[in-house]
């Protein structure tokens, strides 16, 4: 167990360049960026494609080719085609957190019970009043779960930045590895799992504050069910 | 508006008292409508049609008869090929849709309630969307939790916490939020089950009494109709207007085989819920006190049988001549001994056919009338029922 | 493309390798979990403690759970075994979650019916709740096999063999053929996988296609 702790309790790595904090920083960084640029593009196309209904069938494949896409395959030729920078990195991550970000989206929002959509529109909402009011608010469960999902993969392969010269916790990973250090190898990786594990927990409670306690299963309080 | 004419003034049914201060809005008026899909079926087939405002219009009919298409091409959820229809004189497809639906309660089946939202906040939609604010809008969203019958308490719950009937309720009471003259209301109580489903009818039979809407009601169930339509419109495969008329001409003279065979087989027993009760001459009963010993339930007996009731002269049921026999005199009367009743005849709402029903369904013979308050009145035999029914027949009461 | 009929013979090496890494993980990760799956359908105990677990080891990521692993097992550090346990692993994790909602979803009308004329409960879950199942299951499978081969070509980065291989080559040579290359025969390996689970799916669930 030495091997995976050396590195990382030694109080040497956990300041100054290149310590600890300044990689976590730049890791969490990437992964906020990605998720943003993922969200704002893949969201509002699943969001349309769920209310109108059509263009599901190209929207569910799409999805399905980008998620096939090797993402160290994505990074590598960007890096070729644009040069060493942020855009690569930050380019093969999006590309990787899209997919379930946008399927998170059609599927919740084309999953809102038909009376439910039927009754806005006859209350006389408008179709803007229709996706914002009810469809999105009915669908978080499934969309945070896209981004849970999608901020879950990106934390996990947000190491590959420090693959093509950037920062964060990857980092570590491919120094130790030159090195044949493996407990710094060792130490970045667990890392990065403990970083995993953080943002699925705080992202677990984010949702809890999100979605509507209208929307939890029913632990039957009172009143019978359907 | 006048009140019904006196041919069909008992209301067997409980019907709405409609007050006569009600205002003339919400006349609906279908001119030559059609609607013809996209697959070329046509859903309805040049429909005219004018609902009376203030009154509840039922359109019913089979599955695919166009009720449903009907009713909601009326707020625009489907918009109609050709024709025009009209709402206190305006052709619908002259408004917006968004605004027009805010102007017309709309209340489908399942409530469809919006699930993230508590009930107080459904309630308030329309409040909210017609730019209320909040406050108000929650205020008037608790008078209606009071008008539909609901404790105030439930306003913090959400949807999923409801049962099925209480969700209907706090549909009706978001369709009713802006208080809109017309009601649209789409197989409101199909999916809840038949006891919960006649509790619905009855409170918004009194609903209505208060609110006097304009109530355009879709179903396929022949009984909604006839006790909750003033006026019935009877709808055929393929969209077309079978009989547009009241329950009670719908049920003694149907315009044609199918729409016979639409109102179905017993029209003429059901018919007799239209006619009042008023001339029964009710028999006497000398009812035993539970609690009475059962020596003086033996002397009370008639023809083998007695009447039991409670401190409050309420009927509780039937001692029999067989049942008393095996039992010590000195033993007192409570439940053990009473046989079931049958259904109780309310002298001051009942109707010929829940006067029959009382009779024929009581274990003695003899049905057991109660007044307005459900204290014993007397007796009644389905005899002196068919004497009655005679009677306005000869009076000319009951249309031939 | 010439340079694609000129290295006909390591991108067959590499797809082999490739196959190999993200095939065998999903189909030792069906074995494992279906007894797991079923365990956690019958008890509730069982049912909290292995959907905890599993959902703790698919938050663990696979890159970081194939470098660790080594310290915790004692295997060399670039052995291939690393990536075909963390897969596993990974797999499991996934697929238990999905039998086990597959299992308990099975009319509980059809499973008396099995009772009822003589089933015991071993052959009840082979010959009727099993193949029940089976739609669910090959679902879970296609996503584990999808991101298998794509985290297979991760692997690269730390010295795995595979598709990855030309990503990392590509890169350094700057030649961006390779890469290309690399995607496209990912893509393709990805489709051809899902297109034979799907396949597999039908064949084996012939009842899910009658009637409409």
């Amino acid at each position: 167990m030495n091997l995976l702790t050396s590195w990382l309790f030694d109080p040497t790595n956990w300041s100054g360049t290149g310590g600890i904090p300044q990689r976590l920083v730049e890791h969490l960084w990437y992964t906020a960026l990605a998720l943003a640029i993922a969200i704002v593009i893949g969201f509002p196309l699943g969001a349309l494609v769920g209310h109108t209904k059509r263009g599901g069938f190209v929207l569910v494949g799409a999805a399905n080719v980008l998620r096939a896409l090797p993402t160290v395959g994505v990074l590598t030729l960007v890096v070729l085609l644009a040069g060493i920078g942020l855009v690569p990195p930050i380019a093969a991550l999006t590309l990787l957190a899209i997919p379930p970000i946008m399927a998170g989206a059609y599927a919740g929002i084309q999953a809102v019970e038909p009376v439910v959509v039927d009754a806005a529109r006859g209350v006389g909402m408008t179709e803007r009043e229709v996706l914002f009011q009810v469809e999105i608010p009915n669908a978080m469960p499934l969309i945070f779960g896209g981004v849970r999902s999608a901020a879950l993969q990106v934390v996990a392969t947000a190491t590959i930045a420090a693959y093509v010269g950037l920062g964060g916790l990857g980092r570590y990973v491919f120094d130790g590895l030159a090195l044949h250090d493996y407990p710094q190898m060792a130490g970045g990786a667990i890392l990065v799992a403990v970083l995993a594990v953080l943002v699925e927990l705080v992202l677990t409670g984010v949702q809890r504050l999100v979605v509507s306690p209208g929307l939890r299963p029913v632990r039957t309080s009172g009143g019978t069910q359907r | 508006m006048v009140e019904r004419s006196a041919v069909v003034s008992g209301r067997g049914y409980c019907r709405p008292h409609y007050r006569d201060d009600r205002k003339d809005l919400g006349v609906i008026e279908f001119q030559a409508v059609t609607k013809r899909f996209d697959d070329g079926t046509v859903a309805v087939d040049e429909l005219d049609l004018t609902v009376d405002p203030g009154r509840i219009t039922v359109f019913v009919g089979p599955s695919g008869c166009g009720k449903t298409t009907s009713l909601r091409m009326i707020n625009r959820m489907i918009d109609l090929t050709s024709g025009s229809i009209l709402v206190d004189g305006k052709d619908v497809r002259q408004s917006d849709p968004p605004l027009l639906r805010r102007g017309i309660g709309y209340v489908i089946q399942q409530a469809g309630l919006f699930p993230h939202r508590t009930v107080l906040d459904n309630i308030a939609t329309v409040p909210v969307l017609a730019g209320w604010g909040r406050a108000k809008a929650r205020k008037r969203a608790e008078e209606l939790l009071e008008t539909v019958g609901l404790p105030a308490a439930m306003g913090r719950r959400y949807p999923a916490q409801l049962s099925g009937g209480q969700q209907q309720r706090v549909g009706v009471a978001r369709a009713l939020a802006v208080d809109p003259p017309v009601l649209l209301m789409d197989e409101p109580f199909s999916a809840v089950d038949p006891v919960v489903r006649e509790g619905l009818q009855d409170e918004l039979l009194r609903l209505q009494g208060e609110l006097g809407k304009t109530i355009v009601f879709v179903t396929h169930d022949i009984d909604e109709a006839i006790k909750l339509g003033d006026k019935v419109a009877v709808f055929r495969t393929g969209g077309i207007l079978a009989q547009y008329d009241t329950p009670a001409e719908l049920l003694a003279r149907p315009a044609d085989d199918f729409v016979t065979n639409f109102v179905g087989r017993d029209r003429g027993y059901r018919a007799l819920g239209f006619l009042t009760a008023g001339g029964l001459s009710l028999g006497e009963l000398a009812p035993v006190k539970v609690g009475a010993t059962v020596a003086e339930a033996r002397q009370a007996l008639r023809d083998g049988w007695a009447v039991v009731v409670d401190e409050r002269n309420h009927p509780c049921g039937w001692l029999s001549a067989d049942r008393l026999s095996s039992v010590d005199e000195s033993a007192t009367v409570d439940a053990d001994l009473l046989l079931a009743g049958g259904s109780l005849y309310d002298t001051e709402h009942g109707s010929l056919r829940s006067a029959l029903d009382a009779a024929l369904s009581s274990p003695s013979a003899l049905g057991v009338a109660v007044d307005g308050q459900g204290v014993l009145a007397g007796s009644i035999t389905a005899d002196e029922v068919l004497r009655a029914l005679a009677a306005a027949r000869t009076a000319g009461e009951v249309p031939q | 493309m010439t340079w694609v009929f000129d290295h006909l013979g390591l991108l067959g090496d590499l797809t082999v390798t490739h196959v190999y890494l993200s095939v065998l993980p999903v189909v030792l990760g069906l074995i494992i979990a279906i007894p797991l799956g079923w365990a956690a359908s019958r008890w509730r105990p069982a049912r909290a403690f292995l959907l905890t677990v599993s959902g703790l080891l698919y938050t663990i990521p696979s890159l970081a759970l194939i470098v660790i692993l080594p310290a915790i097992i004692s295997t060399k550090t670039l052995d291939p075994v690393n990536v075909i346990i963390t897969l596993t692993v990974y797999t499991i994790a996934l697929l238990v979650r999905s039998i086990a909602d597959a299992l308990s979803a099975v009319p509980p009308t059809i499973v008396a019916a099995a009772t009822a004329i003589g089933y015991r409960p071993f052959k009840r879950f082979l010959g009727v709740e099993f193949p029940l199942a089976i739609p669910v299951v090959v679902a879970g499978l296609r996503v584990a096999m999808v991101s298998n081969i794509s985290l297979v070509s991760v692997g690269a980065l730390i010295g795995i063999a595979g598709y990855g291989q030309l990503f990392t080559n590509g890169f350094q040579l700057q030649f961006v053929t390779e890469i290309v290359t690399g995607i496209v025969a990912t893509l393709l390996l990805a489709l051809v996988a899902d297109l034979v689970l799907q396949l597999i799916g039908r064949l084996v669930t012939p009842w899910t296609r009658v009637g409409r």
